[in-house]
């Protein structure tokens, strides 16, 4: 599969999954959306060296993923674009901070070392997270929640648009790029001969499809905004949902969990 | 260049969350003043084709690698800087939720980074003022290839900024700096290249698309040879003449390096092969350590900064117009 086709499939499953009828699904996306925030806001401010505070995070995405039932081989897949990121800021970290905190036996463990492990499990949390919030929720949903949150309607509308037309140009390049690649065999890549003119009569065929995207909004009656039936006011699943968990994250924010119960059982 | 939430503090997310809203509520205010409905559709689908369009692998030649189009630059060319921001923040978002590609966190700082100086660096300081009078296949090449350059050292100089002031790192700013400001050069010109390859074919086919393209009274549209060679020339005069003024009064990297290292800028050497090598350059150099021979001073240095430029355009000159000569010939 192409990088093309993997793309299109990606929004594909992750729009399949955002559909279904879980419970997550049915809670108002402003709540799902105040949580992620708090948790990411949260974790990553936890301090460099707080291994232990920080490793107690993890039961949010442990708590919703299991009742929700979310694919975690999927998530997993994200992280292939976050993590190498990370990894190369945090993998320094080892070499410029030798300082050593404490003994594992007879190997030295240094402050560097903490801070590259805490880095990375920062990354993994944040992207959990992320993965939470689009897998249960659509982006028309996400879009809806940030106009409740004054965000102006012109900039959701451009964000739906963008989104509703994402796969159908991500089909129509890969379409072009195919065609170009059985014309030309065993090239890598587009040639910098074709560069302007494949990419460009791309972006034209695009400007004409604006206009005529514009004129069947106008059709059906486009004012400026996209509207919905939906009712926009939260309902009792929703507060117990954002006052349940926001009161879970703060609480392991404030209280090392792990720590606490390990000194009552090594007692 | 997308940053990831674990590479940000919360004071750091919060600022550049403000610096971006402030951004874009002006852009929305200005997209609001221009009373363009039609602008909306455009932007929405403009935002997906550079979405669509960065997933193409452009290959770059004698490399085997591949590069892909800068956004920012071609949206604020087409779509003007405000709805060219507010387009990348779209983008920027959806990258962001669809594929994990930058942060929700850190979603700020990926827009500052990428969308606001792509987009109004970008097309206010470099594009426009090079479209004033007029579009031109050499301009827009120009101005294509300097503004992603630009940006995107600025992008990336931000990063390391944000990095730093999460205190994420232990690498010292200087050697972050130093990694990614060379990196981030090169991609900056293989962008500037296939971007510019994508707006030379626009404004071949529908120059009306481009923004901020004033139309000049000059039939000629492009750049003459003639107005190009005394740009480039007056810029080498300035350049090699007045930056050189400050150049002699700090060491270049090597000179501190090894400073630090043996506390003499230059070694000492010894030998037969020495003293003859050094005999002969010692002859041959017109302008030893780009000083006028046996001066020592700050005037000497600029002359030799200005001499160097006029002698390097000039050599440069006669080569092309060998090259022309020869080419003519072989046509013939």
């Amino acid at each position: 599969m192409s990088k093309i086709e993997g793309a299109i499939h990606e929004i594909h499953a992750m729009d399949a999954m955002a559909s279904e009828d879980k419970w997550i699904n049915k809670l108002h996306p402003l709540v799902k959306l105040l949580v992620t925030f708090i948790y990411i806001f949260i974790v990553v401010s936890f301090d460099s060296t707080d291994i232990n505070g920080l490793l107690s995070m993890i039961l949010y995405p442990v708590l919703i993923f299991i009742t929700a039932e979310l694919d975690l081989k999927m998530c997993l897949k994200r992280l292939r674009i976050v993590l190498p990121l990370v990894c190369l800021v945090g993998l320094f970290n080892p070499f410029f901070d030798r300082e050593i905190l404490f003994y594992a036996g007879s190997v030295g463990i240094t402050r560097g070392m903490i801070t590259m492990v805490t880095l990375i499990i920062k990354g993994v949390f944040t992207v959990l997270a992320a993965y939470i919030l689009i897998a249960s929720s659509k982006i028309e949903d996400i879009c809806r929640a940030l106009r409740m949150l004054h965000v102006p309607k012109i900039f959701v509308t451009l964000i739906l648009l963008i989104y509703r037309y994402v796969t159908l140009f991500l089909q129509e390049v890969n379409r072009m790029t195919q065609a170009y690649a059985l014309r030309a065999p065993n090239q890598k890549g587009i040639s910098y001969k074709a560069w302007g003119s494949l990419a460009g009569l791309i972006l034209l065929r695009a400007m004409d499809r604006a206009s005529a995207v514009y004129e069947s909004m106008c059709l059906r009656g486009f004012d400026g905004e996209f509207k919905r039936e939906n009712s926009t006011q939260l309902c009792g699943n929703d507060w117990i949902y954002l006052i349940s968990l926001s009161a879970l994250i703060l609480f392991l924010r404030y209280v090392h969990l792990f720590e606490l119960v390990g000194n009552m059982i090594m007692k | 260049m997308h940053m990831a939430d674990a590479l940000v503090a919360p004071a750091v997310a919060a600022t550049m969350y403000a610096c971006s809203t402030v951004a874009a509520g002006c852009s929305v205010k200005k997209v609001r003043l221009e009373n363009d409905p039609k602008k909306i559709p455009v932007m929405g689908v403009m935002g997906a084709f550079v979405f669509a369009t960065q997933m193409i692998n452009f290959t770059i030649p004698g490399t085997g690698s591949s590069g892909h189009l800068c956004g920012g630059m071609l949206l604020s060319a087409l779509l003007g800087p405000y709805a060219g921001f507010l387009t990348m923040i779209g983008v920027l978002l959806i990258q962001c939720l669809m594929f994990a590609d930058g942060g929700l966190l850190a979603l700020g700082c990926n827009i500052w980074n990428m969308a606001f100086y792509g987009c109004f660096i970008g097309a206010m300081l470099i594009w426009k003022p090079i479209m004033k009078n007029g579009a031109g296949r050499i301009k827009i090449t120009v101005a294509s290839i300097l503004g992603c350059i630009v940006t995107l050292q600025m992008g990336a100089f931000s990063v390391c900024l944000e990095t730093l002031a999460s205190g994420i790192t232990e690498l010292p700013f200087g050697v972050f700096a130093g990694m990614m400001q060379p990196i981030h050069l090169a991609i900056g010109l293989v962008e500037g290249l296939i971007t510019a390859a994508v707006l030379c074919f626009v404004y071949d086919a529908r120059p009306e698309l481009l923004w901020g393209v004033e139309k000049s009274n000059n039939a000629k549209r492009k750049l003459s040879f003639k107005t190009t060679i005394i740009i480039l020339a007056a810029a080498s005069v300035i350049i090699g003449g007045g930056l050189s003024l400050i150049a002699s009064s700090y060491p270049d990297g090597l000179e501190w390096s090894m400073e630090k290292v043996a506390g003499t800028a230059e070694l000492e050497a010894d030998g037969i092969i020495y003293n003859t090598m050094a005999e002969i350059q010692d002859k041959t150099a017109i302008l030893p350590d780009y000083a006028i021979k046996d001066s020592d001073n700050i005037f000497g240095t600029t002359i030799s900064g200005i001499v160097g430029a006029i002698v390097v355009v000039s050599l440069c000159v006669i080569c092309c117009y060998i090259f022309r000569f020869f080419r003519r010939k072989s046509n013939e």
